[in-house]
């Protein structure tokens, strides 16, 4: 511990002699991007993934690797294995390499303004892919490419009282994503401002399922023994719905006839269920992001303007369209 | 009270009189308590009822639910009472899952019982080999056993995620799922497992001298060797068994849902397992072990987790609410804690606590160092507070 | 302010000291009257004892002599049971060794109680610090060390790891630290006994000088020698009552070696033992050739014969520990052959020394004999059944009985197999400890100080149940500190001496034959080996 300590600590210092010398020949960041570009324009990114904890996540890493071979940029990848501390060191050591811009998924939202400055001294780009981060200084990335969950969660939101319309009273348990992160604080800010304005919903209970389907299922087994009369089960991933769909199994019922499951990202196990009708409606959340994001790094390199926020382009699924979109998909 | 007087009349060291020495109480008390708490916020917590093939009802998921944790925490119980520890059975879990849930996806025919038996067989045969390799650190190269288990810990998830190739291995096989998930005479097949293991390991460690020995080297190892005792194949034994319970239980977390998940199935088992055993009243410091007490450790830590989602602890602060559960029980569980307690409270009636003489059941007060007037007799110093750790 | 020279409780007959004139310099620590007791045993027994300023005095004594146990009253670590601990004539009563460092006294244990992973500065000024702003000033720090290492004629970096010096250098610092809490009295427990001649020799200049500026100095060692050449005067004890003080110019090693090891005339129980027929004329159930192993002792030859009683004399440290522990396999010979009752063994460890009907009691008891959290009868079968395995547990009915059995046959109190081992007194262990061996049957029984730190009346016991086995024929290999008890049990005594076997005598030898082999060669080893002796060995 003591000695990974040290060594990012010397790493930190090392580094900043580096940025120093370095700026001293450095006209600019577009200056400084092509000398590591050599003769030819290719672009050089480097992308610090959060890890591959998820198919989504899978499904994401492989629409980047091969939207950058499609567009010729040379990637250089690494996988944090869900740890900032090893994000930190892959962005650090991109820097050193002098990469033409940096793209990654935050594992988590805080601990970044170190790290970003540095890059920002060495005029190198970032561009923040899924997650953001919180910040209150916005010049320290070019631009943030994702999903917008909050978003997410309104379209879920939506469905269920536009579904539920005409319905006397209707009981949501809530499945949360882990405490703390992105993904499942938005979405349940979404969903909520979404279920307002309905007096017949309400949502009578909700705990977190950690995004995983044991947990998932755990949860939910609690809920239909504390809850009496559970009507719509709202799950922040697919992971925690199929585990849902397991408890309510087992606990003799029919998901999706006396439990509607509603759930978010639209993996492929997800829109199995959801073609098996045992899931009633996903909110996709779009992990292919990989042609967005490379022409978005075209234009921060060239030094055009982008907006600051970039929406993923996401659908939704009812049970029919996913039986209809089963077949070709890729994740 | 009255289990330390039952206790205390038990003739022989049967596995009676161990279950109901006072450091139980406690815990029980623990357990007692979160049930009344449950059914205080939701009156139909302690009802079960029939459906179908299966019991049904809030106690029977806790059961099914807490079935891997005690497996995995009888194997810990053992390994615990040799004066080691084995941190590497969350890995453990998950590379039995994934090795399980890869074999199942890849046989000819995905949802055929002999795909199941190829795959579960194949599963369990990996963990032993991993078992292996940890007795061989502790017993043979003689590795500090929290340091010789780390080296998996740290790997072993890496390893589950190259065979799941890093995707959640779903799978459709109904005999790989009744592991989990599936109800035989009514009761969850998990908890069978568990318990039945349990069964046969109290049995077997009792009834042979496999306890006696297995004690003794976790209180002094260097004795039991110039006793003749084969200190090194029991050390590599417990840690094969381990790891035999942590992929069994690797098995049900995976059939429970149907799916691999390297990342996340059996992730901090490690340490509700070692709290399990704890919480049963057996010492970190190795020696005398209690099966019983890790079987109600294991439902405490189970209860509280069910408890938390039922009577709508809210995320943020469910941690924390366990934490204090927790310490409380340890509190209570406390000598020292609870002496302080009795003395401000009745400070004037000292004295009397007969000395010696009588014997002392197995766990009665075996933690009261210095503290009442039954100081251990010994020939020269006053030197050594090893009960310190029995707490 | 002279207290009157006292004589020991029970003089030995050795010709009364003529050099304890009568020294006007007043003790700067004494006792007076220090007695002791834990359950079952009087560590010490109306003590009085003397330390002046600037004198390096020598505490002598065997295992269980009760040395541990005054310095351990004289700074405050147990509390007296009667008697007074005086400070400049003034009594004291430190409440904990630190107490005891504030007024002054100071304590280097034998295990040197630092800090491997400080430097060698905050080990020395551990606790006194310099500061500056409120921070440790390092520079300060290393100044001071560096100032007092000088001092001392030491020389060794104040800046690095405590750890990465030998034990020597270690000592020497742990005496450092002494010196700058400004000790007037420094007691050091066995410095010497994992030192090499020349660090004994270095570290010997150090204490010299610290007693020339005035610190009075106790020094504990079993090692004649070097008692001889660094102390002024010396305190003998033995079972926990003095024996002897003396100014150290006058007293012969003969002198000492006989009060050390005890000579009780009065013991009328001294009557000889009921030997056997002559057992030399059996086969021998165990013969070692050319047995040895470096570092703990030099290759030897030995025949124990069914029915005898071999008795093993020497000075702690000298080798005899280490001897018998070749003889179970306790410790890996590497040399040497051993046969018993005529076959070779050929694996060697424990359990074969077992199986071929050997057994061994510890004299580390605690550590390497009982199992302290099992109960009186799990302890006593777990040889036995390890002997035959965890899948063939001994049955119930059979284990009550030979636990039963050997309770009453050793007179173990509390009488109850329940009990747990840890909370029975050291001679109950013992028999615990016995009745696990003697349960196996074993042909050759070693007995490694079965009757230290126990009380008298076990002792007995313990002494008349050797006899008694030897009667029955088995072979029994004894080691006690005390050699009247040696001489009085044993058919034949093997005489022990810097971790060599240097005699064989008859049972019937006498107390200063014995007495004249381990004191005479002295001379001739004037170093001891490196290495601690195995007696000293304890276990964490």
């Amino acid at each position: 511990m003591f000695k990974k300590t040290l060594a990012s600590t010397v790493g930190a210092v090392l580094l900043l002699g580096m940025t120093a010398c370095g700026s001293s020949d450095d006209a600019g960041g577009a200056a400084g991007g092509s000398t590591s570009g050599g003769g030819d324009d290719a672009i050089t990114m480097g992308f610090a993934q959060v890890g591959a904890e998820s198919g989504w996540r899978t499904a994401n890493t492989a629409s980047i690797q091969a939207s950058a071979e499609e567009a010729g940029v040379e990637l250089q990848f690494s996988d944090a294995q869900q740890k900032q501390a090893n994000q930190i060191q892959a962005l650090r050591s991109y820097i050193q390499q002098q990469v033409d811009v940096i793209a990654f998924s935050p594992v988590v939202e805080t601990g970044w303004d170190t790290v970003l400055q540095e890059a920002k001294r060495a005029g190198i780009p970032v561009i923040l892919t899924d997650r953001s981060i919180d910040s209150p200084d916005d010049t320290l990335y070019a631009t943030f490419l994702g999903s917008d969950f909050v978003a997410e969660g309104e379209k879920a939101g939506e469905w269920l009282v536009e579904d539920s319309a005409g319905a006397d009273q209707v009981n949501v348990v809530e499945l949360q994503g882990t405490t703390g992160a992105a993904p499942a604080i938005d979405r349940k800010e979404g969903f909520e401002s979404a279920i307002a304005g309905a007096d017949n919903i309400e949502v009578v209970a909700s705990q977190t399922g950690d995004f995983t389907r044991s947990g998932g299922r755990q949860v939910m087994e609690a809920f239909l023994q504390s809850q009496p009369d559970i009507d719509v089960v709202y799950a922040h991933n697919d992971d925690m719905g199929l585990g849902a769909i397991e408890a309510i199994e087992a606990a003799g019922m029919v998901p999706g006839e006396d439990i509607k499951i509603i759930t978010v990202d639209a993996v492929k196990d997800g829109m199995q269920a959801l073609a098996d009708g045992k899931i009633s409606f996903i909110v996709e959340c779009n992990p292919l992001l990989g042609d967005q994001l490379m022409e978005l790094a075209d234009q921060v390199v060239a030094g055009e303007e982008v907006p600051k926020r970039v929406v993923v382009e996401e659908t939704t699924f009812t049970q029919e369209e996913a039986a209809a979109a089963l077949p070709d998909r890729q994740y | 009270m009255s289990a330390q007087q039952l206790a205390a009349e038990e003739r022989g060291p049967g596995l009676v009189a161990r279950a109901t020495g006072s450091r139980l109480l406690w815990p029980v008390l623990a357990l007692v308590a979160l049930l009344v708490l449950n059914t205080a916020v939701n009156p139909g917590f302690l009802s079960v009822e029939v459906r179908g093939d299966r019991l049904y009802g809030s106690l029977v998921d806790i059961l099914k639910n807490g079935a891997p944790v005690l497996l995995v925490a009888v194997g810990m119980t053992l390994v615990i009472a040799t004066r080691g520890i084995d941190l590497s059975v969350g890995a453990v879990v998950a590379i039995a899952g994934a090795v399980a849930c890869t074999s199942v996806a890849t046989a000819p025919d995905p949802s055929s019982p002999s795909a199941a038996v190829v795959g579960m067989s194949t599963a369990l045969a990996v963990c032993v080999l991993l078992g292996l390799w940890n007795g061989f650190l502790v017993s043979v190269v003689g590795i500090q056993p929290i340091i010789a288990t780390l080296v998996l810990m740290t790997a072993g998830r890496g390893i589950a995620m190259l065979i799941t190739d890093a995707q959640i291995i779903t799978v459709n096989n109904p005999t790989l799922n009744a592991v989990g998930a599936g109800f035989v005479l009514l009761l969850p097949v998990p908890i069978l497992i568990s318990v039945g293991v349990l069964v046969a390991v109290a049995l077997l460690t009792r009834r042979t001298a496999l306890g006696l020995f297995v004690e003794s080297v976790g209180i002094n190892p260097e004795a039991s060797r110039l006793a003749g005792l084969r200190s090194r194949t029991i050390l590599w034994t417990v840690y094969v068994f381990s790891a035999l319970c942590a992929g069994v239980a690797g098995l049900m977390i995976a059939a429970n849902v149907n799916a691999a998940d390297a990342n996340n199935a059996g992730l901090w088992i490690e340490l509700d397992a070692i709290l399990a055993v704890v919480i049963g009243g057996t010492s970190l410091a190795g020696g005398r072990y209690s099966l019983a007490g890790t079987l109600v450790g294991a439902m405490v830590i189970q209860t509280l987790t069910t408890t938390v989602y039922s009577i709508g602890v809210p995320p943020e602060v469910s941690l924390v609410f366990k934490a204090v559960v927790v310490i409380l029980v340890f509190l209570a569980q406390s000598p020292q804690a609870r002496g302080l307690l009795v003395r401000r409270r009745r400070r004037p009636a000292a004295a009397g606590s007969p000395r010696g003489g009588g014997r002392r059941a197995p766990g009665d007060g075996a933690g009261s160092s210095g503290g009442t007037g039954s100081t251990p007799v010994r020939e020269d110093a006053p030197q050594e507070h090893q009960e310190v750790g029995r707490a | 302010m002279t207290t009157p020279e006292r004589a020991a409780p029970q003089r030995p007959p050795t010709p009364a000291a003529p050099d304890r004139g009568p020294d006007q310099r007043a003790p700067v620590l004494a006792a007076q009257g220090l007695s002791i007791e834990f359950p079952g045993v009087k560590a010490l027994q109306e003590v009085d004892f003397r330390l002046l300023p600037g004198e390096v005095h020598a505490l002598m004594g065997e295992n269980g002599a009760g040395k541990s146990t005054l310095i351990k009253c004289l700074t405050g670590v147990y509390r007296p049971t009667a008697g007074a601990v005086l400070l400049d004539g003034r009594p004291v009563s430190f409440s904990r060794p630190a107490a005891a460092q504030e007024a002054g006294v100071s304590t280097v244990y034998q295990e040197v109680n630092l800090c491997p992973n400080l430097t060698v500065a905050e080990n020395i000024l551990l606790g006194r610090e310099p500061r500056r702003l409120g921070m440790v000033d390092g520079r300060a720090m290393r100044a001071r060390a560096a100032e007092v290492l000088e001092g001392m004629g030491v020389r060794a970096d104040p800046g690095s790891a405590l750890g990465s010096h030998p034990i020597a250098v270690q000592q020497l610092v742990a005496i450092a630290r002494a010196i700058v809490v400004d000790a007037r009295v420094l007691i050091l427990d066995e410095p010497t006994s994992s030192l090499d001649a020349d660090e004994v020799e270095e570290l010997f200049r150090v204490v010299r000088a610290q007693r020339d500026a005035g610190t009075a100095i106790l020094f504990v060692s079993h090692f004649l020698e070097q008692v001889f050449a660094v102390s002024d005067r010396m305190t003998v004890l033995r079972n926990g009552q003095l024996v002897g003080e003396h100014r150290t110019s006058g007293t012969t090693r003969l002198q000492l070696v006989g009060e050390m090891l005890g000579r009780e005339l009065s013991a009328s129980d001294a009557a000889p033992a009921a030997r056997g027929d002559d057992a030399s004329d059996r086969e021998p159930v165990l013969r070692a050739r050319g047995l040895g192993r470096r570092g703990g002792v030099e290759p030897f030859d030995l025949d124990v014969h069914p029915g005898e009683v071999v008795g093993l004399a020497g000075l702690l440290g000298s080798g005899r520990t280490e001897l018998v522990r070749l003889l179970f396999g306790a410790d890996r010979p590497d040399s040497g052959t051993l046969e018993v009752g005529g076959r070779r063994l050929r694996a060697r460890g424990p359990r074969a020394a077992v199986a071929a009907g050997v057994a061994f009691s510890s004299e580390d008891r605690r550590a390497e004999g009982v199992v302290g959290d099992l109960s009186v009868r799990d302890n006593m079968v777990l040889a036995l059944q390890a002997s035959r395995g965890w899948a063939r547990p001994l049955p119930q009915r059979a284990k009550d009985e030979l636990v039963e059995e050997w309770i009453r046959r050793l007179d173990l109190r509390p009488a109850s197999p329940d009990t747990l081992v840890r909370n029975l007194s050291g001679g109950n262990q013992q028999k615990v400890l016995l009745a696990r061996w003697l349960i196996t049957r074993p042909r050759v029984l070693i007995l490694d100080e079965p009757t230290r730190g126990i009380d008298i009346g076990a002792k007995t016991q313990i002494a008349d149940l050797v006899l008694e086995l030897a009667a029955g024929g088995t072979a029994v290999v004894l080691i006690s500190a005390e050699l009247e008890e040696v001489l009085r049990l044993a058919h034949r005594v093997v005489v022990m001496k810097d971790r060599r076997k240097i005699a064989e005598l008859p049972g019937d030898c006498s107390f200063d034959d014995v007495m004249g082999l381990i004191a005479r060669s002295d001379d001739d080893h004037a170093h001891h080996e490196l290495a601690p002796a195995g007696a000293e060995r304890r276990t964490a």
